[in-house]
């Protein structure tokens, strides 16, 4: 049983010896969750060795394409990557660097691929995470509107608002807003800039302010194409609800409209849509490389591509490594949460 | 159950919480509308930042591998290079001819092995020190000796066998073997006092602190991975100050929004990669205060064959279609392509007509085929040479080869260009009158098949230097991989007894006139032996600012490109317009909109949070 019920619903003091069994029950179900989520980080830790391993180009090539380079460079770039080792070699390397938190050194960056990816992740998590705020409050608010006026026409212009947005391909709305607000068309007047985190050169407060500006039209964008989803899926789920004996129930203790669908309604409806926002928030860390493109934001989407353009073996493998991380932690935590907004599960 | 669930307490006493959604969400929205009402406009900075200094900026797309010119080999890092140090030579901006850089002057010795660079002694490192030849010898000895210093530049130095400097103005080289390519070596030379330091030259990427010591018309004083490379002008420097006092180059990864950004005023300059599309182009060429430079290219474009994969241990491998060995079907093959309706169609007129090997803006090494030589568009004689080469035609108008089955050629293309996709297309309409069938492989990254020689035909192409040598080492015999596990230098395979010749005596030709013709020559060669058929040199096709830029240097002077020049020519030479442009009236409409804007959400949420507060007053009843 949830810590939130047992606070607000305080049990009778003969049922302890239940509620013990129950958390036991509960620390069996997280164990296996936590200890299933491990072998998924080393079953990718291996996989991501291999899997790129498989994409076509040699590396050397196509860092030395279109350079006078010579036989013995070649063999020095081999060497130095470690490529003219044998391949169980390579990767008992890989493992046992792995293992201590290294992930190498990037290949055409010749910097450790932490560094690359610690220089990157605060971009893309101040983009996507601003933008997974915005999109999900908004998705639930406008869902749960949609849904409590279902059939009307406040609810057809929102859904369908929302679907042809969630549609659309986010480079092409990218796009169409640096025109409509950066460059500025008829009477609109160019608002904001065109692309990159930060005009350069400022600091402190007006470094902050800079880099908001910077951050409006790519959230905007994002927040756009992603908020349908949320408003669906919470539409969907409270309109399953909305034919539950529980709410006749309220409404007849004369509680108002209103406060029945927010006290009593949202919250059991809530609950896929916790899954999409767990789903979701594993999801911000890869990126969004077509809106970080369209908007020049140096983050892991960018840096990702370029790794694979070489390819860059260790900077993709370890870029690999902290998506999955990111989406097998989101997945495990959702996994967690879920005997505590319903006890149903994991029982 | 449902009901159990419902009294968990979520519904409790916690309304003010559970409107933290909804809060938060229109707190952040407030905050990035404030933020659009800050006058932070970019725009106005770029030709007159606020305090009166002089900005170019350009757009550009390509990330920085490194800034240690022991590593760097990209286009954008080695173009920063050149404006931050000075090399042994420089190409003049006319002709493309070697000029002075920190060497005055050189001579060779009569036994061709001996080379002798007199230094400047009017260039000074940027923290005061004077740049000496001391300099040049430890940064060449340095290559030379250590590995990871020869990263980059390595094949530069591979010939050298001792480099040493007797006075601070006099640097002596000694080759193992003659070689014409000394005054045009690529190679940063770097102050040793400051890059005696570095300990593991292989990981060192000269990104940490600024300013950076240099001695070229700018001084590096600030990157950032992704966002920008920002330079200062070296009010010092030997050749004169740059006009504008700074130079920052900022990232614009999709080229629809760098050119956004020309049209706004937030950069006075964008070239594309490679090129501005046509669509670009045409679209600009219309917009105020823009001029776009289209001007011949220093790329080629081409159809290489395959030759027939082999490795300099003389294995063969690869499987390549054997009718292309027989160089008439080759030639038929290029008799077949139409070039005016790849220049006219698909490069919609920003190319032209490929000819010899070498783009005709390097004058001193273009080459182009006599009239009998040349292998002009003419498909009833390409179906008359394969007939005569004994590839005929069966009953179904499929042509065969020897093993009596139909030909079909694959032509691997580049996934990414565009060019290669519609060329393709032509290809298969022409040579289908031929009765020959063509598939496309269009791949992302093509250099698996290339390297294992499994395609018939590929689309090629190479930018070429002011120095031949390398576009011309690419196809000697001596650039196959050793064995067929190895990856040579070659470009597709071609080794040529006369061809491998003619480039031995280049580069043994100290002569720049003699060297000229024996190259000419070897183009010759290569066109006759029909692996390399250059369909066209593609244009520059680059814009920029007029009310940014008043002028600026192209290469060659009459007509070409301004990104990646051979040389500092374009930036150092850019003269700042007097007038800040126009994005600065259009900006400040912009910050009072902008503010207009914050109001109205800023009073929209007001009104919100009151019609809220009055419903949370009815239900607390």
């Amino acid at each position: 049983m949830s810590s939130v019920q047992q606070a607000v619903v305080p049990a009778p003091a003969a049922a302890a010896p239940r509620r013990t069994a129950k958390g036991w029950a509960y620390l069996r179900y997280g164990a296996g969750k936590v200890g299933g989520a491990v072998i998924s980080l080393l079953a990718v830790l291996v996989t991501g060795f291999f899997l790129f391993r498989l994409i076509p180009g040699d590396p050397v090539k196509t860092m030395t394409g279109g350079r006078p380079v010579s036989a013995g460079q070649l063999a020095a770039y081999r060497r130095e990557f470690g490529l003219d080792l044998p391949m169980w070699q390579q990767f008992t390397d890989y493992c046992g660097k792995a293992l201590t938190g290294d992930l190498g050194t990037s290949y055409q960056f010749r910097a450790p691929v932490l560094d690359k990816i610690a220089e990157a992740l605060p971009n893309t998590l101040l983009l996507t995470g601003t933008a997974f705020v915005l999109y999900t409050a908004l998705g639930i608010v406008l869902g749960t509107r949609a849904a409590w006026r279902h059939d009307r026409l406040g609810d057809r212009l929102s859904t369908g608002l929302a679907l042809t947005l969630y549609s659309v391909p986010s480079f092409w709305l990218g796009l169409l807003l640096i025109i409509v607000f950066s460059v500025g068309v008829g009477p609109i007047p160019g608002l904001f800039p065109t692309g990159g985190m930060e005009s350069g050169g400022e600091e402190g407060f007006a470094y902050v302010l800079d880099v908001a500006h910077h951050l409006v039209l790519p959230v905007i964008t994002l927040v756009a194409v992603e908020y349908g989803q949320t408003l669906l899926v919470t539409r969907s789920a409270l309109l399953d609800e909305m034919a539950s004996d529980y709410l006749t129930t309220a409404r007849a203790k004369g509680l108002r409209d209103d406060l029945v669908r927010r006290r009593h309604a949202v919250p059991n409806a809530l609950l896929p849509t916790v899954t999409l926002i767990f789903v979701n928030l594993g999801r911000t860390v890869a990126g969004v490389i077509l809106v970080e493109t369209v908007f020049s934001w140096p983050g892991l989407g960018g840096l990702f591509y370029q790794a694979l353009s070489v390819p860059d073996l260790p900077l993709v493998q370890g870029l690999f490594f902290v998506f999955a991380t990111a989406v097998i932690v989101m997945n495990t935590l959702a996994d967690l949460v879920y005997p505590l907004l319903d006890p149903r599960v994991g029982r | 159950m449902s009901t159990q669930v419902h009294g968990r307490g979520l519904s409790g006493p916690t309304r003010s919480r559970r409107r933290m959604p909804a809060t938060v969400a229109v707190g952040a929205a407030l905050v990035l509308s404030a933020a659009t009402a800050t006058p932070l406009d970019p725009a106005p900075r770029q030709a007159a930042a606020a305090d009166g200094a002089k900005v170019l900026t350009v757009a550009v797309a390509q990330s920085v591998d490194s800034l240690s010119p022991f590593l760097a080999s990209r286009l954008l890092s080695t173009s920063v290079h050149r404006l931050m140090y000075e090399y042994l030579t420089n190409y003049d901006p006319k002709d493309s001819r070697a000029i002075p850089g920190l060497a005055t002057k050189w001579e060779s010795s009569p036994d061709k092995l001996t080379w002798a660079y007199t230094i400047r002694s009017n260039s000074k490192w940027s923290d005061g020190q004077q740049a000496t030849a001391e300099d040049a010898a430890w940064t060449f000895n340095k290559m030379m000796t250590d590995e990871g210093a020869a990263t980059a530049n390595g094949s530069f130095v591979s010939n050298f066998e001792k480099v040493t400097a007797p006075s601070p103005t006099e640097l002596v080289v000694r080759l193992k073997k003659p070689q014409a390519t000394m005054t045009a070596l690529d190679v940063p030379i770097v102050p040793k006092h400051v890059w005696e330091k570095v300990r593991d030259f292989s990981k060192f990427n000269n990104d940490k602190s600024f300013p950076v010591v240099g001695n070229g018309p700018f001084v590096l004083t600030g990157y950032k991975a992704d966002s920008y490379v920002r330079l200062k002008a070296n009010k010092s420097f030997w050749r004169g100050s740059p006009k504008f006092d700074e130079l920052v180059f900022r990232y614009y990864k999709d080229q629809d929004a760098a050119v956004a950004a020309l049209r706004k005023g937030e950069v006075s300059f964008v070239a594309g990669s490679p090129s501005l599309t046509p669509a670009q182009a045409s679209a600009l060429k219309n917009a105020d205060d823009i001029k776009v430079n289209d001007a011949p290219g220093r790329r080629f474009y081409a159809l290489a064959t395959n030759p027939g994969a082999r490795a300099r241990n003389g294995q063969k491998f690869g499987d390549g279609d054997p009718s292309l060995l027989d160089e008439r079907v080759r030639h038929a093959l290029f008799m077949a392509v139409d070039r005016e309706t790849i220049i006219d169609k698909v490069f919609q007129g920003h190319a032209v007509q490929g000819e010899g090997y070498i783009p005709p803006r390097f004058s001193p090494y273009f080459w182009k085929p006599s009239a009998g030589q040349e292998l002009a568009y003419d498909p009833a004689k390409a179906a008359q040479l394969l007939d005569q080469a004994g590839y005929r035609t069966n009953s179904a108008g499929k042509r065969l080869g020897k093993d009596g089955k139909p030909i079909s050629y694959r032509v691997l293309c580049h996934a990414t260009d565009p060019n290669d996709k519609a060329v393709g297309q032509y290809l298969q309409e022409w040579w289908s009158k031929l009765g020959i069938g063509v598939t496309l492989d269009c791949l992302d990254n093509v250099s698996d098949p290339w390297l294992a020689g499994t395609y018939d035909l590929a689309f090629d192409g190479w930018s070429v230097n002011p120095d031949p040598d390398f576009v011309l080492s690419i196809h000697t015999c001596a650039a196959l991989p050793a064995t067929p596990k190895d990856v040579g230098a070659t470009d597709n395979f071609i080794c040529d007894k006369r061809y491998d010749e003619l480039y031995a005596r280049q580069l043994a030709e100290y002569d720049p006139v003699k060297r000229a013709a024996i190259v000419k020559q070897a183009e010759s060669r290569l066109y006759d032996l029909g692996y390399m058929n250059v369909m066209a040199y593609p244009n520059a096709v680059e814009a920029y600012r007029t009310d940014q830029i008043k002028s600026i240097q192209t290469m060659p002077s009459a007509a070409g490109n301004i990104y990646g020049q051979d040389g500092y020519w374009s930036w150092w030479s850019a003269v700042p317009a007097d007038s800040g442009g126009s994005s600065d009236s259009s900006s400040s409409t912009g910050v009072v909109i902008g503010g207009i804007v914050a109001a109205v959400v800023l009073v929209g949420a007001g009104v919100f949070f009151v019609m809220r507060r009055r419903a949370g007053a009815d239900d607390r009843e």
